[in-house]
């Protein structure tokens, strides 16, 4: 059985991230920069997930269970959050929301 | 119970009378602020005479010490304690007597005042500290009280607040009297730090037991003693209103008349009269400085004498014959005659106190006039007042068989037979000090009390003589102005009478004054002849004064000497009338570099320096904030922007 070659990981890891990245700065939908978001995240745990079978320690899959938990609390508070301003005021858009600055 | 045993109540009542008059009692509550105010004192007053009596009875010479607080760490010499010994005893019977007929004559003099309660709320205060001040047993509790005073003197002279000098004075007094304090604490730390005590008694010890260590260089090429000596004389010179911190005395006389009699005449100022011969032993071994002592004395006692010649508020010439009085105390202790700056300071208490109440009743009759060119003939409305004064002038001009007389011709012969360097100048300047005295206490009284009333016709309408209550007082101090000399007869009198040496006064204060191995010459021991041509001439001295006094003020020739004087020699009368300028040039050379100073410190490194850096400190910050705050654009994006920034340097930051 051939195994991937962790730099395969790693490149597609960092591809998903630096989408992430321009997803998060440049989508002005709130759900859009939310999943941009989950984009970074999951690039940090497929790198766990990787490097934690590359060595041989199953401490790294772990933590990405843990990650991923997290990350399920924090969709729904995030999800919720999107909602009560939509409510509010009828729009997610990022650039619409900002009443609170100088 | 001893008598003495109750030593400490004798400050601790007019404490305790200023606590209730000045913090429990209101002013509608007059009789009892009276009751207290007055009360007090006379009870401090028996208690101190029985104290007294005690030790005189019992421990004499030996001191008696009262120790109610000791530091239970701390070194020798720092207790909160009182002692007796003939110096305290003396000095407590003065402050307490004299002080008791002064707080008799106020309830009279400030019946009328508004602030009566707080009038007498001051003077207890005054006494206390007073007390504390000499019956002290260590530089601590002496300096205590000597701060205390301090601390009256400011508040009384600015008793009238509301008017416009009276708490300049004050201002000026205090300010004054904090340089010879700096001094007099110099003194002290050098003292502490040489012998490792406050403590008189243990001091005395201490600096007998090796008199080489006093006379070791210290500082500013003086000896220990000296530099001591020179610095407690520095407070001295502060506290008693010698030259050159003489100025504040005369302006103290903004203060209510009785004020002027108990603090600036009687007691406060001759503290430092008695600081010094409290501490003769430092000024035996500092012989040197002992003579500096002597001159100052000297010079202030002649140069207060003339200003006192040409003023014409009758106060001011009081002050000034104050100011040139204590020259005199001074001057003996400068020579090594501590007895006789004692002797003179008691006897002085006692004329001098009479003097300034008698010009309180004076101005009391006259509706707050001061100037004498307004006064005249004053003997027909105030006979009570008239012949106290006369009493009083003639014991202070030195006529034989009064106070002044004995105490004034001791302090000649002592510096006459001195072994200061011009002892025999100093005693011409004595001499011509005493004839002036006689002088322009004589105008004095020629001016106030006889020839034609110069005042308006309803000031001469109002004139009455004093109630009993201040009256009686006056009679008790001119008694005392007859009398008090009579306790410290120098032994050279006695002896020229061939009677036996009975000068109770010096026995009494024999055992304060150390004797310190080599330095016991004192003094030439004079012969019956001397002795009597030095009585003959201090006699003439004063008589001449007198008769000069007679010739050109008595009378009915009221102000035309005064006149002719101005008109001869104008510009040696405005001289002597604006008090030889020292003030505008205090006012020069210190007072205005010293305000220019105060400004530029203000203007420049206040102002300019330090605020300036503030500001240039909280501009930068806002500035800062003003282009900062517009990061904040409330646009998440942009937030996630800086972020992501943010985490590339970070990254740059741990790759580079």
């Amino acid at each position: 059985m051939t195994t991937v070659p962790i730099a395969a990981y790693l490149i597609l890891a960092a591809a998903l991230f630096a989408i992430g990245v321009f997803g998060a700065l440049t989508r002005r939908n709130g759900i859009a920069i939310f999943l941009s978001i989950e984009l970074m995240l999951n690039s940090a745990n497929l790198l766990l997930a990787a490097y934690s079978r590359q060595l041989g320690d199953r401490a790294g899959q772990m933590v990405v269970f843990f990650a991923l938990a997290v990350a399920a609390a924090e969709a729904a508070v995030g999800l919720a959050l999107f909602i009560a301003v939509f409510r509010l005021r009828r729009t997610i858009d990022a650039d619409r929301i900002n009443l609170l600055r100088w | 119970m001893r008598a003495l045993d109750l030593l400490w109540l004798v400050p601790a009542l007019p404490f305790a009378g200023a606590a209730i008059n000045g913090l429990v009692l209101r002013n509608r509550h007059k009789p009892l602020v009276t009751a207290i105010g007055v009360g007090l004192p006379g009870l401090s007053l028996l208690i101190a005479l029985a104290a007294i009596g005690d030790w005189y009875g019992s421990l004499r010479p030996e001191a008696f010490e009262q120790v109610l607080w000791a530091w239970t760490a701390g070194p020798a010499g720092f207790d909160i304690a009182f002692q007796i010994d003939g110096l305290s005893a003396v000095m407590a019977f003065v402050v307490t007597f004299v002080g008791f007929w002064i707080h008799v004559y106020s309830v009279g003099y400030m019946g009328h005042e508004e602030g009566y309660r707080r009038y007498f709320s001051y003077l207890n205060l005054f006494m206390g500290a007073m007390l504390l001040l000499v019956l002290g047993s260590n530089y601590l509790v002496l300096f205590f009280g000597w701060e205390g005073v301090g601390l009256c003197s400011y508040l009384l002279i600015g008793y009238y607040f509301e008017e416009p000098f009276p708490p300049y004075a004050g201002k000026k007094a205090f300010i004054v009297n904090r340089i010879g304090d700096f001094g007099f604490l110099l003194g002290l730390f050098a003292l502490w730090t040489t012998w490792g005590t406050l403590d008189f008694g243990e001091l005395g010890a201490r600096v007998l037991a090796d008199p080489a260590v006093a006379h070791q260089p210290y500082a500013l090429g003086l000896t220990t003693a000296g530099f001591i000596a020179l610095f407690l004389f520095v407070g001295a010179t502060g506290k008693s209103a010698q030259i050159p911190l003489y100025v504040w005395l005369p302006d103290a006389m903004a203060g209510p008349t009785p004020v002027s009699a108990l603090i600036h005449a009687a007691t406060m100022v001759t503290a430092g009269v008695y600081m010094v011969v409290r501490t003769n032993v430092i000024y035996q071994l500092a012989p040197e400085i002992s003579t500096v002592v002597a001159v100052i004395g000297a010079a202030t006692a002649i140069f207060a004498a003339t200003i006192g010649l040409a003023q014409n508020d009758i106060k001011k010439v009081l002050a000034y014959s104050t100011v040139s009085q204590l020259g005199y105390m001074f001057l003996a202790a400068g020579v090594g005659a501590y007895k006789a700056a004692i002797f003179h300071l008691g006897t002085h208490a006692f004329f001098k106190a009479c003097l300034f109440l008698g010009s309180g009743s004076v101005i009391h009759a006259m509706s707050g006039e001061q100037d004498m060119r307004k006064m005249g003939g004053l003997r027909k409305h105030l006979p009570s007042t008239y012949r106290t004064f006369l009493i009083a002038t003639l014991a202070i001009a030195g006529v034989p068989g009064l106070a002044g007389f004995f105490s004034k011709d001791e302090i000649l012969a002592a510096t006459f037979a001195g072994h200061v360097p011009g002892a025999r100048l100093l005693w011409i300047v004595g001499l011509v000090t005493a004839a002036l005295t006689a002088c322009y206490m004589f105008r004095l009284v020629y001016l106030t009390f006889f020839g034609a009333f110069r005042g308006s016709h309803e000031q001469e309408h109002h004139l009455h003589e004093s109630p009993a209550v201040m009256t009686v007082p006056l009679w008790v101090l001119a008694v005392g102005a007859v009398v008090a000399g009579w306790v410290g007869i120098p032994g050279g009198m006695w002896e020229l009478f061939g009677a036996h040496d009975r000068d109770w006064l010096a026995g009494l204060l024999t055992p304060v004054i150390a004797v310190v191995p080599g330095h016991e010459a004192a003094g030439h021991v004079l012969s019956h002849t001397v002795e009597m041509l030095l009585i003959a001439a201090s006699v003439v001295a004063a008589l001449l004064g007198i008769f000069l006094a007679f010739r050109l003020w008595g009378r009915d020739r009221g102000l035309a000497a005064d006149e002719a004087f101005a008109a001869r020699a104008p510009r040696l009368r405005r001289l002597l009338e604006e008090k030889y300028r020292i003030d505008e040039l205090y006012d020069r050379i210190i007072v205005r570099p010293l305000t220019r100073f105060a400004r530029i410190c203000w203007k420049v490194i206040d102002e300019l320096v330090i605020d300036g850096g503030l500001n240039v400190a909280a501009f930068l910050t806002e500035i800062t904030g003003d282009l900062g705050r517009f990061t904040t654009t409330g646009n998440v994006r942009h937030y996630a922007l800086y972020f992501f920034v943010g985490l590339l340097l970070l990254f740059w930051w741990m790759v580079a």
